[in-house]
Order: structure tokens, then C-alpha cells, then sequence
């Protein structure tokens, strides 16, 4: 037998109108840790589905070896009966099933049909404590964080006894403590189990930390595959492969022309929606100049993205209480179509979920927000809407084939665009950008910084919300940090650091721990 | 031809229900030996379905926001037809106040429901379910079992046409022999019908004219020249031809007349208008629709309470056809007028389907239904029928969305 766990020669991959791969070969060696990187529509979830039988063998050319013999799976239960198991960015958990539950779900332990609890609860302790997550098993999976449903479904992987595990984006959606804890779990499972893993991400930095060798595709093919076992490859090499060209800058230069103070978030309480004592947002205070992009920076579950949507017409919360101050006279904004009339703009986190209409097309989804500009004596103007979308989409460089175009059927950086214009039709005073580059390929990033500094450039006031530290370093005039719902620090960018940052919010949660066991 | 294959792509589903609505049509035409297409035949049907049409405008509205549909529909049609009996054979008042005051119990009722819905956030399929067993109980409660008669407005409205301009000179002039070899047939074609017609075409094709001028002045995309008079020479002899097939009969139903306003009206509003707008937006999801300004319990509440308004006018409609406010009218017409949405080519989960879809889809249920009658299957075989087509219809979408999808 060869070395090589997985050998994938001349895979081709054709949909209509699109050659997805084109001869794309992909070797992984038994018990290595192989990265696969590239930029959206790259091809790799393409490659991933291919192997895992999503496409099944015949809709592409091409071999598949797994352990030695040509495998031709149909479907996914073949693929995962022959020890490949895929996890896709999207979990596939069910929020009000046990943990145990969803561990063996499909795979349950029964004996004559009927299931053996006993035995389901004690392999799915064994799991979990192989995973190392601490929770109990009679947990539901809604009451636990994203990371932890992340080892939930690793638990899950191995119980089938998989030998290739393909993990894609499985840190996305994770904060840097819940990132690091599952890549050093892969590490473990690597060496100590000797599982072989195959990791699509789009955080360089993590692949070269954690990978033996890492593959490059771009535009359906594989660029090159570097070996990072030895001395770590350079994050620049990386890039390069994967945009094709080198990025000197990642983020855009940008002259700052600030203003005075053009909205402010004064003395900002939120209780939970659910449970009404609970405080979410407390005491928050927080302005923005004119021309300036203000950074939140903070750990998932910091409370930035409640603070944004509950300024944003009470989308979020109860008992909400303090003031907003926009050119320098309170505002009062009941609901979203206050905040949209008195020029705030929120641009939601997951674009998929709560930004877009997919069914819709690219026209629709950016005048939705402002449909009274384009009325008249009750009459939606559908020619001048054409006209506009057609604006934006040669502005901002929509990639689509025309604004009668689905959204559902565009890449995420372009989706991204739509909202972004959509919001900049609103014509808002005010923008809050949260997570704008979420799950965005390096070049389109780049993009949507250009179009962020340009509305800045234009005096709109822009608080952007990221968790990628680099990021808010990167654009920002000035940032706060937030932690447990409270601003807990503010710094010119200039003078921060990522290090920095970290340790304020290490040092506020020591400090409100010290003072709830004082309390 | 690039244009072409977008525009099909764009409409594939109007015209596809439309082209089925044709090849039924055909198919019945010859099963019953053209009676099915019959000048008299068509203006019954028109007659029939227009309370599946009135109640599927409205059932299409509540699909929209989101899948949602009204099960109260047909016993809140008895609910009013006992209320106008009660007021207007019983009670002795006025026919024009009694059908006000009814259509008022539709939206009350409507509002009612909405207000569950949309502010206490009751499921609509829960809240309609109450509406449909109380709804049928005040019906009961009300007539106690007996059924009225209804005559005056409410017989003219079911069962009446507009009538007849011409004077006798100009009829003379307009009488023709009996081609089809009909029964019953009246001598003179109708004068109003051929006049109403012709207005309403003539109408039109200055309306596209003009439009596409405007639109030009004022720098927008067109269609191309050809295009415009090809749409404007077909509908130009649409109308006529149907003109000139109402005008064999009686001439134009006033169910006709209200069935086209209710048309008019509610395309405008679904697809002119802000509200329209936002209907479709909900229905397509509903967390964006909300975070982009749109009300959503506003929406819903109005959207049901509009249902209610149009039950009441369905309810107008049924009983003056029938003449009579029965307790037992109205049974399983909200699945007629849900089954119609779907066929029509409703999304089951919102934000896609228009009311010209929910017309359509309600005459190819009466066309089934009448053609069915006419060959003289059973009233079990034709709920067979119906239900294997709403089954097939929704089964259609979904193929080809994943199709499309490809």
C-alpha cells in the first residue's frame, strides 16, 4: 500500500456553463493533518462533495483511490461506510436533541430495532471525553455554544469510526480561545489517533500552524501543494497561490477627513428578550465622528452584535433604556423603518439569514430598504429601479450576469456587495457594518474595504463590527472593545495591537469574575 | 434570441399554468363534444368560480407572507350569507344595507383573526382553524338549521348581467342565426358585451403605446417595437373574441365584472405598490424583510383581515347565485381557494406566486370540475381528480426548482 491514504488524480467537474474543477489531482498522506485553501469558488467544497459521493461517481471524470482501492460512491452513506466523514461549515445538528442524541443520530445503537440507551449514553461520554468537551450528554444541543456543537459533530464523526475526517470553515464561526482549542484537539486526534484530517479554512494563519502539507487550488485547479512539515511556509507564498498575484496591501490605504461628532450611544441598557432581568448590554456609552470607521472588537458573545441590532429600532431586546444622539439632537427610533427614516443603517452578520432574500433578485433586494424613494402616488417605479440597480451593480463591480439575477446564485463576496448596496441606496447617515467580510475570499475583501473607507471618505459615520483583529486594525480610525456587554477600553488604532486588545479582555473578565465572587 | 430564453425563464411558470389551463380546455373541449366551450357553457363557468377566484386573491395574500394559508374562509362565506338573510329576508332591511353590513362581518371577522395572528402571535393555521369551526357554529346559531331565501340585489348580483344599450334598430342590425345549433340561444348578440369589449381593448393597446413612449422619454429600457405590437395585436383580439363569445349569450356576467376589478385591484397592489412589496419580502425571509423596515405584524394583520373582506364578498357572491344563506354553503372552499393558489404556482413556504396564478389556478379547478360534470363522472371521482392536481401541480414546482437550481 502506499503512503497515500487518499489519492485523487485528473478530477474534472463540469455544471452547466461553469467547468468547476478542471484535472484537479489531490493526494493526502495516511495520518497527516492536509490543508486545502483557496479563494470562494476556488473549487473546494466542489473537490470535498466529489469525494464525500454529494456528486455522485459519473457526474465527474477522474479516479478516486481511498486505502488503496478505486472507490466510486454514489452517495454519502457509501463514502461514510468506507471511513470518510465531512463536516460542513453549516452544522448539521439538531438544536433540541440531546448531545447524545445527535451524536449516534442516523447511526443510533440499537439492539433488534429498538434503542439501547444505556449504550448510547456510555459512547457518548466516551466520545465526548475523547473530544474533550465538558458538558453532560443530556444537554441540548440549543443550550450549548457554536464550539462546542463543533466537537459535538467531531464526536460525531469519529463514532461512525471515520479514518478521513474533512472539516469545512471549522473555525468561521468560532472566537480565537474556541479556535484554538479545536485545532489543538485535531492535533491530538492526529497524533495520538492517528486520524487523517482534511481542513478547508480561510484563516491562513491557523493552516500553517496546525498542517503537514497545504494544497492551493485557484479557479478549479491545484496550484501547488507546500510542505509546511519542516519549516512553516510564509503566509505571502500562500496568498500569492491563491489570488494569483501578490496582495502588498491587504487592506486599503485611506486618508481620514474627520468630522465632528455625528452619532452617539449614550448610557445604553438591554435586557434579554427572553428573560427580562437579564442584562446583555449595560451602561454603554460610545460615539462616532463624521468621516470616521470605528472598530468593536471583542469576543463572540460580547454583546456587539445585541448593542448594534437593539440601536437599530429595538430589532433586539427588552426594557431598552438610554439615548441616542444624532448632530447633536436625541432621536427616538421605535422600530426599523424609524431608524432607516432617520438615517441609521444595520448591516446584518449572516447576510444569508437575516441580509438577503434569495429567492429574490439582485433589483429587489437593493431597493427593499428604501422603496419610498422610488414611489410615487403609490406606484413602486419599476424602470428607475432597473436603472439604479444597474448603477450599483457597475459601481461596486457586482459579479453577476444581470441585476434580474437571483442572489441566491452569487458568490458570497458579491452577496455581500448586494447588501452593502442596498444600504448605501438607503442612504444612511449612520452605518453599522456587522462582521461585513464574514466567510469572504481574500480579493473580495479587499473590495468591500474600498467601498467601507469610501463611505467614510463620503462623512458617513461607520462603526464596523469584526472579530478578525487584523481586520479592525486595518481600517479603523479608532476602536472600543467590548466584553460581556459592556465597553471595557477605547484606543486610537494606531496605537493598538492585537496583543493589546487581547488583554483587555482577559483583564476586564478577570475583573468581573473577582467581582461576582466578592458579590 | 439571448433576451428571449430570459424572458421564458423569467415567466416559465405563469405560462406554463397558462398553456395546462389551454390543453385542459381543449382536452374537455373534445371529451364533451365542444359543450364544455359553449357560449353559455363559459359564461356559467365564470359564474361558478368566481367565489374560488375571489378567495383565492385573498388565500394568495396570506401564502405570500409566508406559506400561511386561512382555513376559516368557508364557514366565514355561510357566516355572511346568514347575516344578509337574517337582515335581509328576516328582518326586512334594505337589500343594499344588508350586503354593507355583511361584507362588514367579513373584515370584522378578518380582523379578528388578524389580530390573533399578528400581534398575540397565535400560528395562523391554529387561529383560522377557531375561525373555521366558530365561524360555522354562529352560522348554525343564527339560521338554527333553517335556510333562507335571498332575492333583490343579492339575485341580480349572482345571476345577472349588465344589461343590454342597444335599441331596437341597432339589435336588428345585430341578430344572427343560430350557427352552433344552441338551445336557448337569444336572437341578438349583445350590444353592451361587443361595446365593452372593444373599449376595454382599444384601452389597452393605447395603455402599452403610450407607456412604452413615456418610458422612453424618460430614458428607460424598453421593449423592442415588435414586441409591443405583437402583445398588443394578441390581446387586442383576446378580448374581442371572449367579447364576442359572452355577447352569443347572455353578455357579460356581473360576477364577470366584479371577479375582473378584484383582478385589477389586487395585481395592482402586489406588484405596484410598497405594501406589495413587502408582502413579497416577508415571504421570502422574513428576519431580512424585518431588519430592511417592514412591518411584518402590520403585514399580517392586514393581510388577514383583507382575507376576511374577501370571504365577505364571496360569501355575496354564493349566496346570491344560489339565491339562499344556507348553513352548510361554503364547505371546503378554503381548500378550493388553497388548492387554486397552489396550482397557480404558490410557494408552500411564501414569497413566490401572483394573482393572475391564483385566477388561473381556480379555472382550471372549475374547468376540471364543469368538464367532469359534462362526461358525467361522479361527484368522488372529481375530488379525486382535484386532489391528484394539487398534488402534481406542487410536485412540478419543486421539480423545477431543482431544476433551475443546476
Amino acid at each position: 500500500m502506499s503512503e497515500y491514504i487518499l489519492e485523487m488524480e485528473n478530477i474534472t467537474k463540469e455544471f452547466p456553463g461553469v467547468v468547476a474543477l478542471k484535472d484537479v489531482t489531490f493526494k493526502v498522506k495516511k495520518g497527516e493533518i492536509h490543508a486545502l485553501v483557496g479563494e470562494n469558488g476556488a473549487g473546494k467544497s466542489t473537490l470535498m462533495n466529489v469525494l464525500s459521493g454529494i456528486h455522485p461517481y459519473g457526474s465527474y471524470t477522474g479516479k478516486i483511490i481511498f486505502k488503496g482501492a478505486e472507490c466510486r460512491f454514489r452517495n454519502i452513506s457509501e463514502s461514510e461506510a468506507a471511513g470518510i466523514a465531512i463536516i460542513h461549515q453549516e452544522l448539521a445538528l439538531i438544536p433540541y436533541l440531546t448531545i447524545a442524541e445527535n451524536i449516534f443520530l442516523g447511526n443510533e445503537r440499537a439492539k433488534n430495532g429498538i434503542i439501547d440507551w444505556d449504550e448510547t449514553n456510555r459512547r457518548a461520554i466516551e466520545l465526548m471525553k475523547k473530544v474533550g468537551l465538558k458538558e453532560k450528554h443530556t444537554a441540548r444541543i440549543k443550550d450549548i455554544g457554536v464550539g462546542k456543537q463543533q466537537l459535538v459533530e467531531i464526536a460525531k464523526a469519529l463514532s461512525k469510526n471515520c479514518e478521513l475526517l474533512i472539516l469545512d470553515e471549522p473555525t468561521a464561526a468560532l472566537n480565537d480561545d474556541d479556535s484554538d482549542h479545536l485545532l489543538s484537539l485535531l492535533e491530538t486526534l492526529n497524533k495520538e489517533h492517528g486520524l487523517t484530517c482534511i481542513l478547508i479554512s480561510h484563516k491562513i494563519h491557523e493552516v500553517i500552524k496546525i498542517a503537514h502539507n497545504i494544497t492551493v487550488l485557484r479557479d478549479g485547479r491545484t496550484i501547488e501543494t507546500l510542505d509546511n512539515s519542516g519549516e512553516p511556509v510564509s503566509e505571502g507564498i500562500i496568498i500569492k497561490d491563491m489570488v494569483g498575484r501578490e496582495l502588498m496591501d491587504r487592506f486599503p490605504r485611506h486618508s481620514a477627513k474627520i468630522g465632528e461628532i455625528g452619532f452617539e450611544i449614550r448610557d445604553w441598557v438591554v435586557h434579554d428578550p427572553l428573560d427580562e432581568d437579564k442584562v446583555v448590554i449595560d451602561h454603554v456609552n460610545l460615539n462616532v465622528r463624521k468621516g470616521e470607521i470605528v472598530g468593536l472588537a471583542g469576543l463572540m458573545g460580547a454583546g456587539r452584535t445585541e448593542l448594534a441590532m437593539s440601536v437599530f429600532g429595538r430589532a433586539y431586546g427588552k426594557k431598552i433604556s438610554g439615548t441616542l444622539i444624532k448632530d447633536g439632537k436625541e432621536i427616538v427610533l421605535r422600530n426599523v423603518s424609524d431608524a432607516i427614516a432617520n438615517g441609521i443603517a444595520y448591516v446584518p452578520e449572516d447576510r444569508k439569514t437575516s441580509g438577503l432574500i434569495l429567492i429574490q433578485d439582485i433589483k429587489r433586494n437593493l431597493t427593499l430598504a428604501n422603496l419610498k424613494a422610488l414611489t410615487q402616488n403609490f406606484v413602486v417605479n419599476e424602470d428607475e429601479e432597473i436603472k439604479i440597480a444597474k448603477d450599483y451593480r457597475e459601481k461596486l463591480d457586482i459579479k453577476s450576469s444581470s441585476v434580474f439575477q437571483k442572489v441566491g446564485n452569487l458568490s458570497g463576496g458579491n452577496q455581500q456587495k448586494v447588501v452593502l448596496s442596498k444600504w448605501i441606496f438607503a442612504n444612511p447617515d449612520v452605518l453599522i457594518l456587522d462582521e461585513p467580510t464574514r466567510g469572504i475570499d481574500v480579493g473580495a475583501k479587499y473590495e468591500i474595504y474600498k467601498i467601507i473607507i469610501q463611505l467614510a471618505e463620503a462623512g458617513k459615520c461607520v462603526i464596523m463590527i469584526s472579530s478578525e483583529l487584523p481586520e479592525i486594525l486595518g481600517i479603523t480610525d479608532r476602536l472600543y472593545i467590548m466584553n460581556e456587554g459592556r465597553i471595557v477600553g477605547e484606543m486610537k488604532t494606531e496605537e493598538a495591537t492585537q496583543e493589546g486588545i487581547m488583554s483587555v479582555i482577559i483583564q476586564s473578565s478577570d475583573r468581573s469574575d473577582r467581582g461576582n465572587q466578592n458579590a | 434570441m439571448h433576451k428571449f430564453r430570459e424572458f421564458i425563464d423569467r415567466n416559465i411558470r405563469q405560462y406554463g399554468m397558462v398553456i395546462a389551463l389551454i390543453v385542459i380546455m381543449v382536452f374537455f373541449g373534445f371529451a364533451t363534444k365542444g359543450s364544455l366551450i359553449w357560449p353559455r357553457n363559459i359564461s356559467m363557468l365564470v359564474r361558478q368560480n368566481t367565489y374560488v377566484i375571489v378567495l383565492a386573491i385573498g388565500m394568495m395574500l396570506c401564502i405570500l407572507t409566508g406559506g400561511n394559508i386561512d382555513l376559516s374562509v368557508g364557514s366565514l362565506v355561510a357566516l355572511v350569507g346568514a347575516m344578509s338573510g337574517t337582515l335581509y329576508t328576516t328582518l326586512g332591511w334594505p337589500d343594499w344595507l344588508a350586503i354593507i353590513l355583511s361584507l362588514l362581518t367579513g373584515l370584522v371577522a378578518g380582523m379578528w383573526q388578524g389580530f390573533w395572528i399578528a400581534f398575540v402571535k397565535v400560528p395562523p393555521f391554529i387561529t383560522t382553524l377557531s375561525g373555521m369551526l366558530a365561524f360555522r357554529g354562529l352560522t348554525n346559531i343564527i339560521l338554527q338549521g333553517y335556510t333562507l331565501s335571498l332575492r333583490g340585489l343579492y339575485e341580480v348580483i349572482g345571476n345577472g348581467s349588465l344589461p343590454d344599450v342597444a335599441p331596437n334598430t341597432v339589435r336588428d342590425f345585430l341578430r344572427v342565426g343560430d350557427l352552433l345549433n344552441l338551445k336557448n340561444k337569444p336572437e341578438f348578440l349583445n350590444a353592451t358585451t361587443l361595446i365593452v369589449g372593444l373599449i376595454l381593448s382599444i384601452a389597452y393597446v393605447l395603455f402599452i403605446i403610450l407607456n412604452r413612449r413615456s418610458k422612453k422619454a424618460r430614458g428607460y429600457e424598453v421593449a423592442s417595437v415588435r414586441s409591443v405590437i405583437g402583445k398588443a395585436i394578441a390581446f387586442f383580439i383576446i378580448i374581442n373574441v371572449f367579447a364576442y363569445w359572452l355577447a352569443m349569450d347572455e353578455g357579460i356576467p356581473i360576477l364577470l365584472v366584479i371577479a375582473a376589478a378584484l383582478y385589477t385591484i389586487y395585481t395592482f397592489i402586489t406588484t405596484k405598490t410598497i405594501p406589495g412589496r413587502h408582502l413579497y419580502a416577508m415571504g421570502g425571509n422574513i428576519k431580512a424583510a424585518e431588519l430592511s423596515g417592514v412591518n411584518t405584524r402590520k403585514m399580517m394583520f392586514l393581510v388577514y383581515s383583507n382575507m376576511g373582506l374577501l370571504a365577505g364578498i364571496a360569501g355575496i357572491v354564493v349566496s346570491g347565485r344560489l339565491m339562499s344563506a344556507s348553513p352548510i354553503a361554503g364547505q371546503n372552499y378554503e381548500l378550493d381557494a388553497i388548492g387554486a393558489c397552489f396550482i397557480g404556482g404558490a410557494s408552500a413556504y411564501g414569497g413566490v406566486g401572483t394573482i393572475w396564478g391564483a385566477i388561473v389556478g381556480g379555472f382550471i379547478m372549475g374547468v376540471m370540475n364543469n368538464g367532469m360534470s359534462i362526461i358525467g363522472w361522479d361527484v368522488f371521482m372529481q375530488q379525486v381528480s382535484k386532489g391528484l392536481i394539487v398534488l402534481f401541480a406542487v410536485a412540478f414546482d419543486m421539480w423545477s426548482k431543482s431544476k433551475s437550481k443546476m
